[in-house]
C-alpha cells in the first residue's frame, strides 16, 4: 500500500510543480519584455494584482469576464478529448450572442421563462452548428479541424458584421451597428445583490458537467480511447466519426451559450462589442488546464483576472492593452513548453532519455 | 467610374488587386512551403506576419529607407521563427498549440512595441508603372506593380529549382519525407527544420513588411485579416509546389480584392459577406482536396497535420 500511495504523492507534486513552474517562469519572461519597454517589472506585477484582485470591484470585474471563459474554454476541451485542436470557440461565441438576442426579439410576447429558453437554445444550436461543421468535416474529409476552424470564425464574423450592420440593425442607433435591445424580461439579472450575472453559476456547472461526462460516463472514456488511438478505437467498435461530431457541437453548443448570456447580460442587444476575443482566450485556458474541466476553473481566474486588468495597467503605466495579450501568450508558450518536462526525472533530462513507459 | 463601366471597372480592380494584395499570400505561403516541406506545420506564420509588418514600419520610418525596414522584418520573423523551431524541438511539444501560442504571443507583441508607430508616416515601398502606355488611370493603378512582387516572383522559380536541383533542397525533402532516412545519412533532423522554420519565417515578415509598407500601407492593429493563416492552408492547396503557390496566391489575391472592387463599382452593400470571400475559397478548396483515406498527393510524408 505504502508504494502506490508515495507514487500518488509524487505524481500530484509533479502534475502541480509543472504548472507553477511554467507560471513563475512566464511571470519572468514577461518581466524582461516589460522591463526592456522601461517600465518596473515589480511596478506591473503589483497592478495587475490590484487590478485582478485586488478589490471587490476588481473581483467582479474579474469574475464578469471568467462567466464566458469557463464556456469557451469547454468548446476547445472537449474536442481535444479526441485529440483535435479546436478553435472555433470565438466564430461560436459570436453568432450565439447574435442568434439569441434575435431569438429573445422572435419571442418578446412569450412569457419570460420561454422567452429566456428560447434565447439560450439559439444561441447553443448556433454555436452548436458551426464548431460541428468543423467536427464533421474532419470525420467526412479529413480536413485539419484547426484550420477549418479557424475560417469558420472569420466567415462567422462577416456573417455576424454583415447582419448587424445591414438587415438586423437598429435604425434608431445612429451611433453604431447594433441590434435592436433585448426584450427587458429576457435580460439575465445579477445573483443577489453580488453584481455578478447568473452567466458564472451556469459556467460552473457546466464544467462540472463535462467533467462528469469525461471521466463517469462510458461516452467520455470512449472519447478518451479515440483520442489516444483513432484505430484501436475504430476496431473495438467505438464510432469515432460521431464522437468527433458531437464533442465539437456539444463545445459549440457552450461557446454559442457563452455568446448568449454575454450579449443578454452585459449588453442587452448583439454588437461588435462581442467580438473581443474571448474565445482565443478559451483555448489557451483549456491547454493550460490540461483539457480538464475542473481545472478550467482556477485557469479561468487566473486569465480573467488578467484581462480584467489590462484597463488599470493602461491607465497607471501608459502601457497598450496588448501587455496583456504578450502576458497570455508568454504564459500559454512556457506552459506548453513545460510539458516536456512531464514524466522526466532531472536526470533523464540531462541525459536526453524519454521515460520508457 | 469611367467610360469602361462597371462590369469593367470591377474586372480592372480584380486584376490590380489581384497582383496588389496576392504579395503576402505569396512570400507566407513559399515560406510555409520550406518550411512544410522539412516535415514541420507553422500555424504561427499569422503571428509573424503582423510582427513584420510592424518592424517593417518602424524600421522605415526610423532608419527613412524602406528596404532596411523590409530586412528588418524578415530578421524580427526569424527570430520568432526561431523560438517556434525551438518550442518544437522539445519531445512531446504539441507543435499545433506552440503555433496557436506564437500567433497570439506575436501579435501582442507587435501591438504593444508597435503603438508608438500608429500615427507617423514611413517612407514606403516604391512601385513599378507596367501601365504607362494606358490614358486609363483604372487602368495605371491596377498595373502598378511594387518591387516585392517581382522578388517574390522571383524566388518562387529559385526555390521550385532549388528543391530539385540543388544539394540543400534535396536534403530538405528527405528530412521531410523520412526522418529516419535523413539520420540514416547523417544529417541532423532538428537541424534542418530548425533552418527551415527560420528561413521560412524570414519570408512571412517580408511578406508582412508589404502590408505595412506598401498596401494597405500604414501600420494599424486592424492591417491582417489573416492573410497569414490562409496561406498555410494555400500551401496545401498548392500541393508544396512553389509555383502553384504563386498561381493560388494570386487566386487568394483576386477574391481578396473583390469587396474593394464591388465597393468602388457601387455594389457596397454586401461588403463584409464578399470581404469574406477568401475564407469561403480556402474552406472550400480544402474540403475538395482532402480525403479520409489517403493522404494529400505531394505531401511530405514527415507532415501530420494537414
Amino acid at each position: 500500500m505504502a508504494r502506490p500511495f508515495a507514487l500518488r504523492l509524487a505524481q500530484i507534486a509533479e502534475a502541480s510543480a509543472i504548472p507553477v513552474g511554467a507560471l513563475a517562469a512566464s511571470a519572468v519572461a514577461f518581466g524582461l519584455i516589460v522591463a526592456a519597454l522601461g517600465n518596473d517589472p515589480l511596478e506591473v506585477y503589483r497592478i495587475i494584482y490590484i487590478g485582478a484582485f485586488g478589490s471587490v470591484f476588481s473581483w467582479e470585474n474579474t469574475l464578469q469576464r471568467v462567466a464566458p471563459l469557463l464556456l469557451t474554454a469547454l468548446c476547445a476541451a472537449l474536442p481535444a478529448q479526441l485529440g483535435l485542436a479546436v478553435i472555433g470557440g470565438e466564430g461560436a461565441f459570436v453568432l450565439g450572442g447574435l442568434a439569441g438576442v434575435e431569438a429573445s426579439l422572435l419571442a418578446a410576447r412569450a412569457p419570460a421563462w420561454l422567452d429566456i429558453a428560447a434565447m439560450l437554445t439559439a444561441g447553443m444550436t448556433a454555436g452548436a452548428l458551426i464548431v460541428g461543421a468543423a467536427g464533421f468535416l474532419r470525420a467526412w474529409r479529413g480536413v485539419s479541424e484547426t484550420i477549418s476552424s479557424l475560417l469558420l470564425n472569420d466567415l462567422a464574423i462577416a456573417v455576424f458584421n454583415q447582419l448587424v450592420e445591414g438587415p438586423l440593425r437598429d435604425s434608431s442607433d445612429l451611433n453604431r451597428a447594433s441590434t435592436y435591445p433585448a426584450p427587458q424580461q429576457a435580460t439575465i439579472g445579477t445573483m443577489g445583490d453580488t453584481g455578478l450575472h447568473w452567466g458564472l453559476l451556469v459556467g460552473l456547472i457546466a464544467c462540472i458537467l463535462a467533467w462528469l461526462l469525461i471521466f463517469r460516463t462510458t461516452t467520455g472514456f470512449s472519447m478518451r480511447i479515440a483520442g489516444g488511438n483513432a484505430q484501436a478505437a475504430r476496431m473495438v467498435g467505438i464510432p469515432v466519426g460521431r464522437l468527433i461530431v458531437g464533442a465539437c457541437a456539444v463545445g459549440g453548443a457552450a461557446a454559442g451559450l457563452a455568446g448568449a448570456i454575454e450579449a443578454a447580460a452585459v449588453y442587452e442587444r448583439a454588437n461588435t462589442s462581442l467580438i473581443a476575443g474571448y474565445g482565443f482566450s478559451g483555448i489557451l485556458i483549456s491547454f493550460i488546464a490540461r483539457h480538464n474541466p475542473l481545472l478550467i476553473i482556477p485557469a479561468a481566474i487566473l486569465f480573467g483576472g488578467i484581462g480584467a486588468s489590462g484597463g488599470l495597467i493602461q491607465r497607471r503605466l501608459g502601457l497598450p492593452d496588448a501587455a496583456v495579450t504578450v502576458l497570455q501568450g508568454c504564459t500559454f508558450l512556457i506552459v506548453l513548453m513545460a510539458e516536456t518536462f512531464r514524466g522526466r526525472s532531472l536526470r533523464d533530462l540531462i541525459l536526453g532519455r524519454e521515460r520508457a513507459s | 467610374v469611367s467610360q469602361i463601366g462597371a462590369f469593367g471597372t470591377v474586372m480592372i480592380g480584380l486584376l490590380g488587386g489581384a497582383i496588389r494584395v496576392s504579395t503576402p499570400y505569396l512570400f507566407v505561403s513559399l515560406g510555409e512551403c520550406i518550411t512544410d516541406t522539412s516535415g514541420r506545420i507553422n500555424l504561427g506564420q499569422e503571428g509573424i506576419l503582423i510582427l513584420g509588418a510592424m518592424v517593417g514600419y518602424a524600421g522605415s520610418f526610423e532608419t527613412g529607407n524602406p528596404w532596411l525596414g523590409v530586412i528588418g522584418a524578415g530578421v524580427a520573423g526569424a527570430l520568432l521563427g526561431a523560438l517556434y523551431a525551438i518550442a518544437c524541438s522539445l519531445p512531446r511539444v504539441n507543435d499545433i498549440a506552440i503555433g496557436i501560442a506564437i500567433l497570439i504571443f506575436g501579435t501582442g507583441v507587435a501591438f504593444l512595441v508597435g503603438k508608438p508607430f500608429i500615427q507617423p508616416a514611413a517612407p514606403m515601398l516604391p512601385a513599378i508603372e507596367l501601365g504607362w502606355w494606358s490614358g486609363d488611370e483604372a487602368v495605371r493603378a491596377a498595373l502598378r506593380v511594387n518591387a516585392l512582387f517581382f522578388v517574390g516572383v522571383a524566388l518562387t522559380f529559385g526555390l521550385r529549382w532549388g528543391f530539385t536541383g540543388l544539394r540543400w533542397g534535396l536534403v530538405l525533402r528527405t528530412v521531410g519525407d523520412s526522418a529516419d532516412a535523413a539520420k540514416a545519412l547523417g544529417f541532423s533532423v532538428l537541424g534542418v527544420r530548425f533552418v527551415a522554420t527560420v528561413v521560412g519565417a524570414f519570408f512571412s515578415g517580408v511578406g508582412g513588411a508589404f502590408l505595412s509598407l506598401y498596401y494597405p500601407g500604414s501600420w494599424t492593429e486592424s492591417l491582417s485579416s489573416g492573410q497569414g493563416l490562409m496561406a498555410v492552408a494555400l500551401v496545401i492547396f498548392a500541393r508544396w509546389d512553389p509555383l502553384r503557390c504563386l498561381w493560388a496566391s494570386l487566386l487568394f489575391g483576386a477574391a481578396g480584392a473583390l469587396g474593394p472592387a464591388l465597393q468602388s463599382a457601387g455594389f457596397g452593400q454586401v461588403y463584409y459577406l464578399v470581404s469574406a470571400a477568401p475564407y469561403a475559397l480556402t474552406l472550400g478548396i480544402l474540403i475538395a482536396s482532402s480525403s479520409r483515406e489517403r493522404r494529400a498527393a505531394g505531401a511530405p510524408r514527415e507532415l501530420r497535420a494537414v
